[in-house]
């Protein structure tokens, strides 16, 4: 009889300090020296991780009321203007919005750095004055302890698998996948690899709505599937997207985070972006599971596209694979071509041992999803009118 | 071995001379080219590491070009990398030619200073703004 656990049974051995949990890199000789079947019966749990840009990033902000109240039509914190265009003192800061004053060094990305890292930040705010709300004007500080609710809401996190950029023109290109030298100087990639969450569960069986994650220092859940979710993506023989695939759209409280896993980061010529630590327990549920976590590097394949092509669709190179990527140097056409990461695999490797850690002493639990991720079509371009 | 790392600066004039075929020939000097802008009818700036001689061979080269026009200033620029604040991602390491910036064995960034040849690529490359020159 194969053996299956649940989620109650490994959430029961969590509580009793019973668990066993291994990170993503971890598992993987596991499996190689004692095949899925024993590997099944050992291990509860494997915690996989990643540190990287995460544009589509943001957080809700709720002030409270002032007196006289205000219906905050336009918001600024720290300069940087906020979306107040929903409830009286409500707010939405984007990661990526600039400040008016600042321009590409401070923007949405430091509001909620500084926001976790204990500062206070320059609210101001104004409005045309209602009758329930005559107020028309607002400037004060505020900082985390002052606001009633502060959650990051990201419409798009933890890509399941992402480009590899190159450049094939004769000038520097600075892009969000950072800067790229000419003539295929290098070729940037962006993605932990065999720890990333979503590649160790390629079809989304255990990560789905209501999954419980580690969120930057802190908990939070999968919300919804994230923007650009493209479950279609064509895939490997291992059912792994050979480039951008699934994403997540990730809920959080901001109290409980760490500046060391939420980084504002400045993209040269690019503009802001936000570095957001996620990490993901994946339960062992059966042997399906384990074939999945064992997944590495070798195993997943990236799309070489060239970044110099101004165009939605740019050219496709051809494929590598991340223990190439990782090794600092692919050959793409007869030619050797240094890379270099944008994510943090260190990072990355310590979200995945915190958060182990977390697990073992009894602090962190895992969710079943309440509802599966969709598996359907791709994403839509948008068309435009002539 | 004696070294040393020279910024260069060269009026238009002298663009058109092979001065550093002098430093080779007369004085026995190893020459690095490690940044070079020369363009005629400018200023020509080169930086380079100068060996083999002793320190005083080098001394009398830098005061052969010294005759000749060229102002000499130190390698002063360095760039200074904030470990604290790093998140060791490796965006930099996407830039730098001469490998003085490595993710290493366990992914962390690791800065030889020795091999920085101040091209500065790496100031702009950095998304946390944590690699700066300094004078």
């Amino acid at each position: 009889m194969a053996v299956t656990k649940t989620y109650e049974e490994i959430n029961e051995k969590i509580k009793s300090g019973k668990v066993v949990v291994v990170t993503a890199e971890e598992i993987i000789p596991m499996v190689e020296a004692e095949g899925t079947v024993k590997v099944l019966e050992k291990v509860d749990l494997v915690t996989t991780a990643t540190f990287g840009p995460m544009c589509s990033s943001g957080a809700f902000l709720n002030f409270g009321h002032s007196d006289p109240p205000i219906r905050m039509t336009k918001v600024w914190l720290n300069d940087v203007p906020a979306y107040a265009g929903i409830a009286a003192v409500d707010a939405y800061i984007g990661a990526t919005e600039g400040g008016e004053n600042q321009g590409m060094t401070y923007g949405g990305a430091h509001v909620i750095e500084d926001l976790i890292s204990g500062k206070k930040v320059r609210l101001r705010a104004i409005s045309y004055g209602t009758d329930c709300y005559p107020k028309k004007e607002i400037e004060t500080t505020v900082g985390l302890e002052d606001l009633n609710q502060a959650y990051l809401f990201n419409p798009r996190n933890a890509y399941q698998n992402y480009s590899v950029a190159v450049n094939s023109t004769d000038r520097i290109y600075h892009t969000y996948m950072g800067t790229l030298l000419p003539h295929f100087g290098n070729a940037n990639y962006s993605s932990a690899g065999e720890l990333s969450p979503l590649l160790n569960d390629p079809k989304y069986r255990t990560i789905g709505i209501g999954t419980k994650v580690f969120l930057a220092g802190g908990e939070g859940y999968v919300a919804w599937e994230g923007t650009q979710h493209n479950p279609a993506q064509q895939r490997n023989e291992r059912g792994i997207p050979v480039s951008n695939g699934g994403t997540l759209a990730l809920i959080g409280d901001l109290r409980g985070m760490k500046r060391d896993y939420l980084r504002a980061a400045v993209f040269h010529n690019y503009g802001i972006s936000l570095y957001v630590g996620v990490g993901i327990p994946i339960p062992l549920l059966d042997e399906e599971m384990v074939r999945y976590v064992s997944v590495s590097n070798k195993d997943i394949t990236a799309t070489v596209f060239d970044y110099g092509i101004q165009r939605r669709s740019k050219p496709s190179l051809g494929t590598v694979n991340y223990a190439q990527l990782q090794s600092g140097e692919i050959c793409m056409n007869g030619k050797k071509i240094p890379t270099a990461p944008i994510s943090s695999l260190y990072k990355a490797r310590k979200i995945a041992t915190e958060l182990k850690e977390l697990i073992q002493n009894g602090k962190f639990t895992i969710t079943a999803p309440v509802e599966q991720l969709p598996y359907r079509d791709g994403v839509k371009p948008l068309r435009e009118e002539v | 071995m004696a070294k040393k790392r020279v910024v260069l600066s060269f009026p238009p004039e002298l663009t058109e001379k092979p001065l550093t075929y002098h430093l080779v020939k007369d004085y026995d000097l190893a020459i690095n080219i490690l940044k070079a802008k020369i363009i005629p009818g400018e200023e020509g700036s080169l930086v380079v590491e100068l060996s083999n001689g002793s320190m005083e061979k080098i001394k009398e080269g830098l005061d052969f070009l010294v005759r000749h026009g060229v102002s000499i200033d130190p390698l002063s620029k360095r760039i200074t990398l904030e470990e604290e604040d790093c998140i060791h991602c490796g965006s930099c390491t996407a830039v730098c030619n001469s490998g003085a910036l490595k993710i290493n064995g366990d992914g962390r960034l690791v800065f030889d200073r020795d091999e920085c040849i101040v091209c500065e690529l790496c100031v702009n490359a950095c998304p946390m703004k944590v690699i700066k020159v300094t004078f």
